[in-house]
C-alpha cells in the first residue's frame, strides 16, 4: 500500500507522518507538493499537522483553494481513504469535506499533552483494527481544536456513527468531547490528536499506529485477491 | 541625506563616544556621512561589537577533539558520529522582550532558529531560559504576569508554527528582573559534516543575493537598543521591536537548505542584529573581500527609504547569499518554489570595501575588516563585585522545629523558581519531529534521538543569579557543573557548551567586575569538566532606572548518549532502595544564604552560594553516569533547588505516586539538611543497591541508601525522628498549582 503524505509549504508533522507510515508500518510513502493537480498512484492520503499556509487567518482557510486540494475532493468523492491530522483535520473541515468547526480553545492557549482517547466507532476504515471502547494514549498539539457544530450536526453525527475519537479527559471545550469525525461515506476521517506521534515505542505510546494499521487492513481488504499477491 | 550635519549632538545619539568617533575618522580618512555614522554605530554597539566582554571571552576554553567550529560563526559546530554535526548556540532578546514580550520573544527565537539554519543545519531543539519579576509583587505583579503571558505566547507563536520542539528550560522570578526580563533561546541543528555552511564570502564578480522578507522600517537601532540603559522613555522603543513572521521563516528554512544542495551557494549570513550592514561586511571581512550593493535593488516594503534607515533595518526574516557566477539560476529557482524574493543586490569585489550604492551614487563606503572586526576593544575598570551580607539573620535560628519543617516543603514546592511550569511548556510544541524521548520536566535534561545516527542527544541549560550575585566566580562554575549533572543523570556523556552573559552597566566597575569573575569561573569549569565553549551571547546594560540585574550566566550544555527510555526522574516501582550518590552533604549558615529556603522562607540573601569540589563533582558524574549505562537506575534526579527533600517529592510525583521513607544520618540541623543545595549529589532508585554502591566506591563517591520507595507518602526522619510525613496528592497538588494561581 502506498500512502501520500499532503505538503503545505507550512506542513511541519509532513516528515513524522511519513516517518510513521514509513518506517512504523513499514510501508511505501511518498510526498505530495500543495501545487500538485494529481494525487499519482496513491492508496491513501494523509494532510498532516503545521501550519499550511502560515494560518494567520482562520487555519486552512487558504489551503482549501490549493491545487492539491481539488485532486484531495475528487480522490475522496472516488472513495479513496483521506485522513486529516490536526491541521489537515481544520482543512478538512474548512474543505467542506468534513462537517462543523474548529475553534479556539477553550483555554485560548495551544496545549501540547499526552492525553487518552476513546475509540468511539470501529466501524472505519480508519479504527478497524482497533477495539470498541479501547482507551489510546495519544498526544494533541494545537491551539485551535475546540470542535464546534450546531446540535443538529452533532445529533446527526451521532446517529450515523460517525464520532471516530472521543477525549476522555476534554482539553480544549471539544463539545460532546470530540476529537475525531468521518464523512457520511466513512473514508475522509479528521482528528486533532497526533497519531503518527504515538506510533513508534521510543515516544512512548505506539497506540496511535492502531490507525495506520487499520488503513492498511482497509486498502487490502478492498484490493481484488490478486492485486495482494505478489 | 549626506546634508545632514556630523555634530557631536548626534554622535552621542549614535551611542558613540569622541575617541570612537576620532578612530572613524581615522579608518575613513575624513568626516562619515549620516549614512556611515549609523552603520558604524551599529556595528560598534556592544550587542555586535563585544566591545567591553571581547579581551575577557578569550579566556573562554574553544578547542575539543568533538569541535568542528568555535565561537566566531554564526553557531559554534560539533561532531556527533557518524558522519553528523550538530550547530547550537544560546542568544538574549532581554532589551525587545521588556518593551514588547510577544514581539521581543518571538524575535528572539526567529534570531537564533536563523543562526542555526544559516550554517547548513536544520533546528531541531529550541530550550529557553527566562527570567521574570515576581508575580505576587503587589506593585509590579500584573505587569510581570503579563510580560510572562507575552513572552511564552511569542516563544511558542515563531517555534510552534515553525515546527521545532521547544523542550523546555528553565523559569525563574526574582525582584531584579521586574524591570528587566531575561529572555534567552537556546536551539540546536544538524546536517551531515560535509553540508556545514559558513558565512564567509568569496569569489570576486560573484553576486550577492538578498532573500527572504522585504526590508521595512522595524528594528531601526535595535542593536544599539540593546546597549543601553532602560530609562523612563524606553517604552516610546517600541517601534524599534521588530514584527515576528514564523510562517517566512519556515519558507526560508526550507528554501534555503534545499539552495544549499544545489552546490551553487558560496556562503551565506542572516540579517539578525544590524540587519544589512552586519551580514555584508561580516562576510566581507571573513572572506578579505568586498562588496558592493545598490539599495534600490534591495526589496523594500515601504516606499521613500532613506539610506540610513534601509542599511539598519532588523526586519525579519531576510538572509543575504553569495552565490556562483553563472549558477544564480538555479538558486532563484528553489526560492520561487517557495514562493520567495531573491534578489541580486551586488557584487563580491577584490577591494575589501563595503560599498553602498542608492541611486547610482555611492552613499557609504567602508573597508570590512576595520568594520566588522576592529570595532573598539575596552578593557574597561574593574574592582571587586558588590558584597552581600554575610551573616545569617537571627530569623534562620528559630525555623528548626518540627512543624516549621513540614510547612517549609508544601510552601518550596509552590515557590516560582521550584514549581511546575506546566503551564509555560505545555503551550510549547514539545514533539514535534517525532524526536523528543524526554520533553519538560521529564528527566534531569531533555533527550532527542537522532534519526539519522541512531543516537542521541541530551540538552541542560541553566544559571542561578543568586548564586552569581553571592560570588560571580562561583555562580558561573555551580551553573557549569549543574548543567554536567543534568546530564550525566540521565546518562549523557557533557561533550561541549554554549554560553550567555546576561549583566549590568559595564561602565561601572563593580559590574565590569561580576563579568570578569564569572567569565574567569566559567573558563576554568568548562576547562575542568571539558565541554568547550563554542559560542554563545553577551547581554549588558541590563538595567531600568539604575536598578542592575543579579549577574546572570546561563550555560547550555550538549550532551551524547545511546538511544533508550529516558531515564526519568519519578520512582517507578515501591520497596526499592534510594540511594544519595554524593552523600548527604553539609552546608554552614553562611552557604545556606543562597538557598530557595532562604529565599522563601526566611526571605533573604546572604553570605555565598554552595561550596563546589569540581573534582568530588566529577567523580560523581562519572559514577552516574556508569550506574545509567549498567542500567542499574530505575530513576535518578540531581539535587538542586530546595535541596535533598525538593527532590525527593518531585521523585513522588511520577504517574503511579510512587512515595518513600528515609532517614538521615546527620548532625545538620534539620531545616539545613532537608533544604541545603550543596552540588554533586544525585538520587537514584534501584533494585541493586550494593551494585551502584560498588560502582560509586570505585569511583570514590560516597553512596548513601537513605531509604525506600513505598506505596504512598512521603515521609522523612533524622535518625529516627520524624521531620515531616507528606501526602503525595498533597504535595503534588502545591507544586502543580502554583505558578498561575
Amino acid at each position: 500500500m502506498k500512502f501520500g503524505v499532503i505538503v503545505f509549504p507550512g506542513s511541519n508533522c509532513d516528515h513524522d507522518a511519513f516517518y510513521a507510515v514509513n518506517h512504523n508500518l513499514g510501508q511505501p510513502a511518498e510526498f505530495i507538493w500543495h501545487d500538485s493537480r494529481s494525487l499519482g498512484d496513491v492508496d491513501a492520503v494523509i494532510l498532516p499537522g503545521g501550519f499550511s499556509y502560515g494560518d494567520y487567518l482562520r487555519c486552512g482557510a487558504i489551503a482549501r483553494f490549493s491545487p492539491v486540494m481539488q485532486a484531495v475532493q475528487r480522490f475522496a468523492a472516488e472513495g479513496g481513504l483521506v485522513l486529516g491530522i490536526c491541521n489537515g483535520f481544520q482543512i478538512l473541515v474548512e474543505a467542506g469535506l468534513l462537517p462543523g468547526a474548529l475553534i479556539r480553545n477553550r483555554g485560548l492557549t495551544l496545549i501540547c499533552r499526552e492525553l487518552r482517547l476513546r475509540v468511539s466507532t470501529t466501524h472505519s476504515p480508519f479504527t478497524g483494527a482497533l477495539r470498541d471502547g479501547q482507551v489510546l494514549r495519544v498526544p494533541i498539539a494545537h491551539g485551535e481544536g475546540c470542535y464546534f457544530a450546531d446540535e443538529r450536526t452533532l445529533d446527526e453525527l451521532e446517529a450515523e456513527d460517525r464520532v471516530v475519537f472521543r477525549y476522555l479527559d476534554n482539553p480544549n471545550g471539544s463539545l460532546r468531547d470530540i476529537a475525531g469525525i468521518l464523512n457520511r461515506e466513512r473514508n475522509v476521517m479528521g482528528m486533532m490528536p497526533h497519531p503518527e506521534r504515538a506510533s513508534d515505542p521510543l515516544m512512548g505510546s505506539t497506540d496511535g499506529l492502531g490507525v495506520f494499521q487499520s488503513m492498511l487492513a482497509a486498502v487490502q481488504a478492498a484490493r481484488p485477491v490478486a492485486e495482494v499477491r505478489p | 541625506m549626506s546634508t545632514i550635519a556630523i555634530t557631536p549632538d548626534l554622535i552621542a545619539q549614535h551611542q558613540l563616544t569622541p575617541g570612537e568617533y576620532r578612530k572613524i575618522v581615522d579608518i575613513l580618512g575624513r568626516e562619515p556621512n549620516y549614512t556611515e555614522l549609523g552603520i558604524f554605530s551599529v556595528m560598534w554597539s556592544e550587542h555586535c561589537s563585544y566591545k567591553s566582554s571581547r579581551l575577557h571571552l578569550k579566556k573562554l576554553p574553544t578547542r575539543g577533539k568533538l569541535v568542528v567550529q568555535g565561537p566566531g560563526e554564526n553557531a559554534g559546530i560539533i561532531d556527533i558520529g557518524g558522519g553528523y554535526v550538530i550547530a547550537f548556540k544560546i542568544e538574549s532578546h532581554n532589551h525587545p522582550s521588556f518593551i514588547e514580550p510577544f514581539q521581543g520573544a518571538a524575535t528572539g527565537s526567529g534570531g537564533i532558529l536563523r543562526d542555526i539554519f544559516t550554517m547548513g543545519a536544520r533546528p531541531i531543539a529550541v530550550l529557553d531560559s527566562l527570567r521574570f519579576g515576581r508575580l505576587d509583587d503587589p506593585k509590579t505583579g500584573a505587569r510581570n504576569r503579563r510580560i510572562l503571558t507575552g513572552v511564552v505566547a511569542g516563544i511558542a507563536h515563531y517555534g510552534n508554527c515553525f515546527g521545532v520542539p521547544t523542550l523546555g528550560g528553565e523559569c525563574i522570578f526574582e525582584p531584579c528582573y521586574d524591570g528587566n526580563p531575561l529572555v534567552n533561546v537556546f536551539a540546536l541543528g544538524i546536517c551531515r559534516k560535509e553540508d556545514v555552511f559558513y558565512a564567509k564570502a568569496a569569489g570576486v564578480g560573484n553576486p550577492v543575493i538578498y532573500v527572504g522578507a522585504r526590508t521595512g522600517r522595524d528594528g531601526i537601532h535595535g542593536a544599539s537598543m540593546a546597549s543601553a540603559e532602560f530609562t523612563e522613555e524606553s517604552k516610546q522603543k517600541r517601534p524599534n521591536v521588530q514584527v515576528g513572521d514564523p510562517f517566512m521563516e519556515k519558507l526560508l528554512l526550507e528554501a534555503c537548505i534545499e539552495a544549499m544542495q544545489t552546490g551553487a551557494i558560496v556562503g551565506i549570513q542572516d540579517m539578525g542584529a544590524a540587519g544589512l550592514t552586519c551580514s555584508t561586511c561580516e562576510m566581507g571581512s571573513r572572506g578579505e573581500v568586498g562588496i558592493e550593493i545598490e539599495l534600490d535593488k534591495v526589496p523594500q516594503r515601504e516606499t521613500g527609504m532613506t539610506p540610513y534607515e534601509i542599511m539598519l533595518s532588523e526586519s525579519q526574516e531576510r538572509m543575504l547569499l553569495v552565490a556562483a557566477s553563472g549558477r544564480e539560476q538555479e538558486v532563484y529557482q528553489v526560492f520561487r518554489k517557495w514562493g520567495l524574493e531573491a534578489v541580486e543586490i551586488g557584487k563580491v569585489t577584490g577591494d575589501g570595501r563595503l560599498r553602498v550604492r542608492h541611486h547610482g551614487q555611492v552613499v557609504a563606503e567602508i573597508p570590512n575588516r576595520e568594520l566588522a572586526d576592529e570595532a573598539p576593544l575596552y578593557d574597561r575598570p574593574h574592582t571587586a563585585p558588590p558584597v552581600a551580607p554575610a551573616a545569617p539573620p537571627a530569623a534562620l535560628f528559630a525555623g528548626g522545629e518540627a512543624p516549621v519543617i513540614a510547612d517549609a516543603l508544601p510552601r518550596l514546592l509552590a515557590a516560582p523558581d521550584i514549581c511546575s511550569k506546566r503551564w509555560v511548556w505545555e503551550q510549547y510544541d514539545y514533539q514535534v519531529r517525532t524526536n523528543t524521548l524526554a520533553g519538560p520536566e521529564r528527566a534531569d535534561a531533555a533527550i532527542l534521538r537522532i534519526k539519522e545516527t541512531g543516537t542521541a542527544i541530551a540538552l541542560s541549560l541553566d544559571g542561578n543569579g543568586r548564586y552569581a550575585h553571592l560570588s560571580p566566580r562561583e555562580g558561573a562554575q555551580l551553573a557549569v557543573a549543574e548543567c554536567c549533572r543534568n546530564l550525566s543523570t540521565v546518562g549523557a556523556q557533557p561533550v561541549a557548551a554554549t554560553n550567555c552573559l546576561n549583566f549590568g552597566n559595564p561602565e561601572r566597575p563593580e559590574i565590569m567586575a561580576q563579568l570578569v569573575e564569572a567569565i574567569e569561573g566559567m573558563a576554568d569549569a568548562c576547562r575542568f569538566f571539558e565541554t568547550p565553549i563554542t559560542g554563545g551571547n553577551v547581554s549588558l546594560y541590563n538595567e531600568t532606572l539604575g536598578e542592575g540585574i543579579y549577574p546572570t550566566p546561563v550555560m547550555g550544555i550538549v550532551g551524547l548518549l545511546k538511544i533508550a527510555a529516558p531515564l526519568a526522574i519519578p520512582f517507578v516501582n515501591a520497596g526499592r532502595s534510594i540511594v544519595l550518590l554524593g552523600g548527604v552533604g553539609t552546608c554552614d549558615d553562611v552557604r545556606f544564604g543562597s538557598t530557595e529556603y532562604a529565599k522563601e522562607i526566611v526571605h533573604q540573601l546572604w553570605g555565598l552560594p554552595p561550596a563546589l569540589d569540581m573534582e568530588k563533582e566529577k567523580r560523581v558524574q562519572e559514577a552516574m553516569r556508569q550506574v545509567a549505562a549498567e542500567g542499574l537506575a530505575e530513576s535518578a534526579h540531581d539535587l538542586s533547588d530546595g535541596g535533598l527533600a525538593v527532590a525527593l517529592a518531585e521523585c513522588c510525583f511520577g504517574a503511579g505516586q510512587i512515595g518513600a521513607q528515609v532517614d538521615l544520618d546527620s548532625d545538620l540541623r534539620p531545616e539545613i539538611l532537608l533544604f541545603h543545595e550543596a552540588p554533586s549529589r544525585i538520587l537514584v532508585s534501584t533494585a541493586n543497591p550494593k551494585a551502584v554502591a560498588a560502582i560509586a566506591e570505585q569511583h570514590g563517591v560516597e553512596a548513601v541508601i537513605i531509604g525506600k520507595t513505598f506505596e504512598s507518602g512521603l515521609e522523612i526522619r533524622q535518625r529516627g525522628n520524624t521531620l515531616g510525613a507528606w501526602d503525595i496528592a498533597v504535595l503534588r497538588s502545591a507544586y502543580e498549582n502554583a505558578l498561575m494561581r
